[in-house]
């Protein structure tokens, strides 16, 4: 059964229509690429999964479930979550806190509610052991390795069934690797990753679908192993009209 | 944990030798701590060749002169911690007192009076919080516009005259501003040596506390820090933002705000020049107390002590003689060494600096 399911979404801003009858469905530890030149609509799409746009038409499942999102917090609470490329962490803060960044567990009631420290910790240094990653919850990711820096990634989706992998600005090769590096791990905990790139082997290298979409509609929806590069190249410029 | 769970991997401190931070490591490295070690010397040293320093009367008067810089301190540090600043701290004191001033001698009373000042100060800083936060603009175009039209407002509205006829409040205002606990009476039940803290201290250490607190135990302080460490990351996890940055320059208003109406009750009268050039004691308190201008460090007890600092280097100066217009000399210099000082602990090295430009200009 998949896990997300976009059935006919659309979306148009006043007279201009972003996206157009995009179906795409997800399995569980499944990782699709999702491919597109500038202004195709990867992003639109991305921010209505994520919960920033609303969909004009069309319907969301999770787990077949239909849920709708309004804002981002409702897509992270089912457990869809955007991760960006250079990990995004706040360096002047722990482990623990970077973890929990957005979603601090607290005691207490009310406006008296502080942060329960001691559960955070607690429970970051569960995911990192977990995770067989010798990062320590109470230090700073200003101090940590590459690897350390990629558990605290992790740990911080591991709640998500469902993630989607976006490009910021332009990251080193050694970056690009720990983040490719990252996909699989989470695709080997069943989570179900969308991975938004232009760089084609990265894409090649990690995912089990291409997704293609141009001008708005979706052209393409192949298993990578049965297309190349020249193909999605094709498809994302218009030489190649769909496949 | 159960040992199979570690079995295939080395510990990390096995391998550095590397020990998780302990409080006591992370005391020595923090420039709060440094600057209090600064603050306890000078003072000793001030102490040992002027006995008057150390007297009840004069620990009295330090106290209550950084305490507003302390206040406003508190405020700057919040929206330092984000990345921002905020240079219209000491305009918007400007504005409270001659907004206060006026209700007062229109014979409003005193509560009216305080409301009205603390609503114009936090106006300015909801106008200085939408701009930065909701608009994007740059704190400091902003905070700087800010610093200007506050301080017209205030001289407008004063008419450019000095407020003094308080009328029937005007004993409770004064009240306020010259409270002190221990009384300093004869017939207190305090012995003599005991100083006589004003209402501006305590207020500046209640205040104290109460960031010292958020900063420490709310997600509000946590997200504050996020912000300032990567804002796109506070972002992306769903922390509110703009909200958050709003709210910061709400509250270095509302210090300032505070601090006005002290300093206002302390005196009482207002004057639209209240405040002028204050922003830059404040920001250099806040960053010689350790917090960074590029955001995401900065403490509500560094705030407080690094004001006490500037106030005890001025006293300092008063007391051995030197003519006070050498104080923003000196500082001026206490804030670069503050500054380097904080570069050195996260690995700046001046030496390897010094070493380096020696270097390459006998290479050319």
């Amino acid at each position: 059964m998949s896990l997300l399911r976009l059935k006919d979404v659309s979306k148009s801003f006043g007279a201009i229509e972003a996206l157009r009858g995009i179906d795409l469905e997800i399995a569980p530890g499944e990782v699709v690429g999702l491919m597109g030149d500038n202004g195709a609509g990867k992003s639109t799409l991305v921010k209505i999964i994520a919960g920033n746009f609303t969909a004009s038409g069309g319907s969301i499942e999770l787990e077949g479930r239909p849920v709708e999102f309004l804002r981002p917090i409702d897509a992270r609470q089912v457990g869809i979550e955007v991760v960006y490329q250079d990990l995004a962490l706040a360096d002047n803060l722990t482990a623990a806190e970077n973890v929990f960044l957005g979603r601090e567990l607290k005691k207490g009631w009310g406006p008296f509610a502080t942060l329960d420290k001691n559960a955070m910790v607690a429970r970051s240094g569960e995911l990192f052991e977990e995770l067989k990653s010798e990062t320590r919850p109470r230090d700073l990711v200003r101090k940590m390795s590459g690897g350390q820096r990629q558990a605290v990634a992790i740990a911080r989706t591991r709640l998500s069934k469902a993630l989607m992998d976006e490009p910021t600005a332009a990251i080193s090769v050694r970056q690009v690797a720990e983040v490719l590096n990252l996909i699989r791990r989470m695709k080997a905990q069943g989570v179900a990753v969308i991975l938004i790139s232009h760089r084609m082997p990265d894409v090649f290298e990690v995912c089990d679908r291409i997704v293609v979409v141009r001008r708005g509609s979706k052209v393409a929806d192949k298993p990578t192993a049965s297309t190349s590069p020249e193909e999605i190249t094709g498809l994302i410029t218009g030489a190649i009209h769909a496949a | 944990m159960p040992p199979e769970a570690t079995a295939d991997h080395a510990r990390i401190s096995d391998v550095t030798g590397i020990a998780e931070r302990t409080l006591a490591r992370k005391i020595l490295a923090s420039q709060p701590f440094w600057v209090t070690v600064a603050l306890l010397a000078l003072s000793v040293v001030v102490g040992l060749y002027q006995p008057s320093f150390f007297t009840a009367q004069n620990v009295g008067n330090i106290t209550r002169n950084f305490a507003p810089f302390g206040i406003m301190a508190l405020g700057m540090t919040c929206v330092i911690i984000t990345g921002g600043i905020d240079l219209s701290v000491g305009s918007i004191m400007g504005l409270v007192a001659i907004v206060a001033g006026l209700f007062l001698t229109w014979h409003y009373p005193w509560y009216v009076a305080f409301a009205m000042g603390m609503l114009a100060g936090l106006a300015c800083g909801a106008v200085n919080g939408f701009f930065v936060a909701y608009v994007g603009m740059s704190s400091f175009v902003v905070t700087l516009g800010m610093m200007s039209i506050a301080r017209s407002l205030a001289v407008v509205f004063s008419g450019n005259q000095m407020l003094y006829q308080f009328g029937p409040d005007a004993p409770i205002v004064k009240a306020i501003g010259q409270w002190k606990f221990p009384s300093g009476h004869p017939e207190s039940i305090f012995p003599h040596w005991v100083p006589a803290f004003s209402s501006h201290f305590w207020v500046m250490v209640i205040l104290a506390f109460l960031v010292g607190y958020v900063f420490n135990f709310k997600s509000w302080g946590k997200h504050l820090f996020a912000i300032g460490g990567n804002e796109q990351a506070a972002r992306m996890t769903g922390v509110n933002v703009d909200a958050i940055k709003f709210q910061a320059y709400v509250f270095s208003a509302f210090c300032a705000s505070v601090a006005a109406l002290l300093i206002l009750g302390y005196a009482g009268s207002a004057i639209n020049a209240l405040g002028q050039t204050y922003e830059l004691r404040v920001i250099a308190a806040t960053v010689i107390g350790g917090a960074n201008l590029m955001g995401g460090s900065g403490s509500a007890y560094g705030a407080v002590v690094g004001s006490a600092l500037l106030e005890v280097i001025r006293n300092a100066l008063l007391m051995a003689g030197i003519d006070s217009n050498w104080q923003g000399a000196f500082v001026g210099a206490f804030i670069i060494l503050a500054v380097l000082i904080g570069m050195e602990r996260s690995g700046f090295s001046f030496k390897e600096l010094l070493r380096h430009m020696f270097r390459s200009g006998k290479g050319r």
